[in-house]
């Protein structure tokens, strides 16, 4: 049972002076538990408008999105948040944490939006975890101007996962990293993958596409390729062994 | 998100930001404040004004110099020179009706004893004063018609002068200066009522008006003649036979005003609390209008605010916020800023309310009634002012609001 169905798809904006912008123009697509997906294109190509449909934080001006057999389209705000906080992790290329906040109290922003009226040991406990999940658990009491940019976007990471959503966003994850980082954010999303979470992200480099499952195209807002990866590349392992080169490098 | 959750959401908002959720709370606390303190500075006036009217005495009638009709007097009055010593001895010596008479000079003088100093206020009167005020002595005697007559240097002094400058220990016999004139202290005067205003009317050096006028005050005419009537009965022959009297003496013609007012006690009374009343009125308004501009200053602040956590809202509103929640903690975040400078305030307010009670020796007093209602006031300014900076958040669209730098 696949955990996004979208159906011709479609997103105008409307500007000023009667201009309108077509950013999606019939996207159809299915994405099962499981999957990592790269969303990539030329710059404008509609992958964020896409990837914000997806994450219920902008709606369709037509056609079909089920999340998990819910019909999104016909969901009220009320509805469609209570979906952003339980069902949906979203990632930014620049991280958004509340600034002057800890990690911790980032991590635990979603939690205090969530429905069940959890108490605050177990939001800290859960939050805690997440940390823990994404390698941060020493530093949750650092505010982000004390953390690099991989451990804020580690946060973000945390911060998507301490609902335990059913599908994680990711926008351009690793836009604002040097690529030893970007190492370290693909072998995480890698890992997190194998555990089952569904990861879709979007990218225009072609190499770290390599780093997911499947890759899909897009132009002009629409999808123009949709193509599993042969010969999927592993961030951890070339992480490690960039580390022995740089080793082997120094000797010499 | 329940109601606790939300409060802790904006603790945490107003700790990040906790010099600018002081400075927005700054005006509502300085309007609070102002709020309290006039209140209870009218409060205390109004007491003051009671004491006043009760210490005056019984059948008492006051001359002030200067007409009603051309606006010179006042209580505190005495710029116009009309009335003398001869019209109140006058006014004893030739109304039947009337017992006693005192031409009144005020000073206020440094008045030292040793090496100690205290700033008092000196009272020329004649040895009849005390019977027109019914204000017994606790030690000594009185100055008499004698010591009026030769402008003795002599003094009586009241309980705050006797604490001030002699520790509690009898001052008779023992000579202050005054301006470097010697004044023997010939008597003490009882403490005068219980009431927190005490201070005030203890707070006193009575001498002859003779020395007064020759050496202290460097006037010529009687700021007040304080009279006392034989019986309640006779206070409106009284009053009609001084106008007569004061009018032949000062050659008026029929056609020309008085030259002076006569005013009983209870008009003193209804005059000075009417002033009183205007006073507190205008005060409060004002301290009304600082806690209204408080008000603006915390829709400004958290409007700028709304635009600086653009981005935040946004990440909020990614993670599951709904509408009403960043509504919920915008108001409230308001709210608590408002109620914050409230408290503050009240604190502020009462102890300037304290420090003026205490230098200037009025009982201001604080109400229960001027703290609620001035709290609730500053609770409902913080609804009404950030309602519109709160629904301008929960507006925002947060795909807008997540890319906005
Ligand atoms: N809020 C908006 N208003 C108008 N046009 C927009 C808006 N957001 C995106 N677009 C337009 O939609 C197209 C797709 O944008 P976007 O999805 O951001 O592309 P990508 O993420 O692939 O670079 C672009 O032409 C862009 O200018
Ligand atoms: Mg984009």
């Amino acid at each position: 049972m696949p955990v996004i169905e979208i159906e011709n798809l479609r997103k105008t904006y409307s500007m000023d002076g009667g201009l309108s912008v077509e950013a999606l123009c019939g996207v159809s697509l299915c994405f099962e538990s499981g999957e990592f997906a790269a969303i990539m294109g030329a710059s404008g190509s509609g992958k964020s408008t896409l990837l914000n449909i997806l994450g219920c934080l902008d709606p369709p001006t037509a056609g079909r999105y089920l999340l998990n057999d819910d019909n999104v389209a016909a969901l009220e705000g009320e509805r469609l948040a209570a979906l952003r906080n339980e069902n949906i992790g979203f990632v930014f290329q620049s991280f958004n944490l509340l600034s002057r906040t800890s990690a911790l109290e980032n991590t635990e922003l979603p939690l205090m939006y969530n429905h069940s009226g959890l108490g605050m040991t177990e939001i800290r406990r859960r939050a805690l975890a997440a940390l823990d999940r994404v390698g941060l658990a020493e530093r949750a009491d650092h505010h982000p101007n004390q953390l690099s940019g991989g451990q804020q976007q580690r946060v973000a990471l945390a911060r998507a996962l301490v609902n335990e959503p059913s599908v994680l966003l990711a926008d351009e994850p690793t836009g604002n990293l040097d690529s030893r980082t970007t190492l370290d954010i693909m072998a995480l999303l890698q890992q997190l993958n194998d555990q089952g979470m569904l990861i879709v992200m979007v990218t225009h480099e072609q190499e770290i596409g390599a780093y997911t499952r499947r890759i899909l195209e897009m132009r002009d807002g629409l999808i123009i390729r949709d193509s599993p990866v042969e010969n999927r590349r592993h961030a951890r392992a070339e992480a490690s062994g960039e580390s022995t080169t740089r080793l082997n490098a120094t000797e010499s | 998100m329940n109601f606790l959750m939300l409060l802790l959401v904006c603790f945490r908002a107003l700790r990040r930001n906790a010099m600018r959720s002081l400075l927005t709370a700054l005006g509502v606390v300085i309007g609070v404040a102002a709020v309290i303190t006039t209140l209870g500075i009218g409060h205390g006036a109004r007491s003051q004004i009671e004491e006043q009217v009760n210490r005056l005495g019984q059948n008492v009638i006051l001359v002030f110099p200067g007409s009603q009709s051309l606006g010179g007097v006042s209580a505190g009055g005495g710029t116009v020179n009309t009335l003398t010593v001869e019209d109140a001895l006058a006014i004893r010596d030739e109304i039947p009706e009337i017992t006693a008479a005192s031409p009144e000079v005020r000073s206020q003088r440094q008045v030292a004893y040793g090496n100690r100093n205290w700033f008092t206020r000196i009272y020329g009167q004649s040895a009849d004063y005390l019977h027109i005020r019914q204000w017994p002595m606790e030690a000594g005697r009185m100055f008499s018609e004698e010591d009026v007559a030769r402008a003795t240097k002599v003094a009586v002094v009241g309980q705050t002068l006797v604490e001030e400058l002699f520790e509690g220990a009898n001052p008779v016999g023992e000579t202050i200066r005054v301006q470097g004139m010697p004044l023997e202290i010939i008597g003490v005067l009882d403490r005068k009522g219980m009431s927190l205003m005490g201070s005030v009317q203890d707070d006193i050096v009575l001498i002859p008006y003779s020395t007064a006028f020759r050496y202290v005050s460097g006037r010529t005419h009687a700021m007040v003649i304080n009279i006392q009537v034989l019986s309640d009965e006779y206070m409106d022959i009284a009053r009609a036979k001084i106008s007569d009297l004061l009018r032949e003496r000062h050659r008026l013609r029929p056609e020309q005003p008085d030259d002076f007012t006569i005013q009983t006690q209870e008009e003193v009374a209804r005059t000075a609390t009417e002033t009183s009343r205007t006073m507190t009125i205008l005060l409060g308004s004002i301290a009304g209008i600082s806690l209204f501009v408080g008000g603006i200053g915390i829709m400004n602040i958290m409007l700028v605010s709304v635009t600086e956590r653009t981005r935040e809202i946004g990440i909020r509103v990614a993670v599951g916020a709904r509408t009403r929640d960043i509504l919920g903690q915008f108001l409230l975040e308001a709210l608590l800023l408002s109620c914050l400078g409230g408290l503050l305030g009240i604190l502020l307010g009462f102890g300037v309310s304290t420090l003026i009670a205490h230098h200037a020796g009025w009982a201001v007093s604080v109400s229960v009634g001027a703290v609620f209602s001035s709290f609730v006031f500053s609770a409902a300014v913080g609804i009404f002012f950030g309602y519109y900076p709160a629904r301008k958040a929960a507006r925002l669209n947060p795909i807008e609001a997540l890319r906005y730098e």
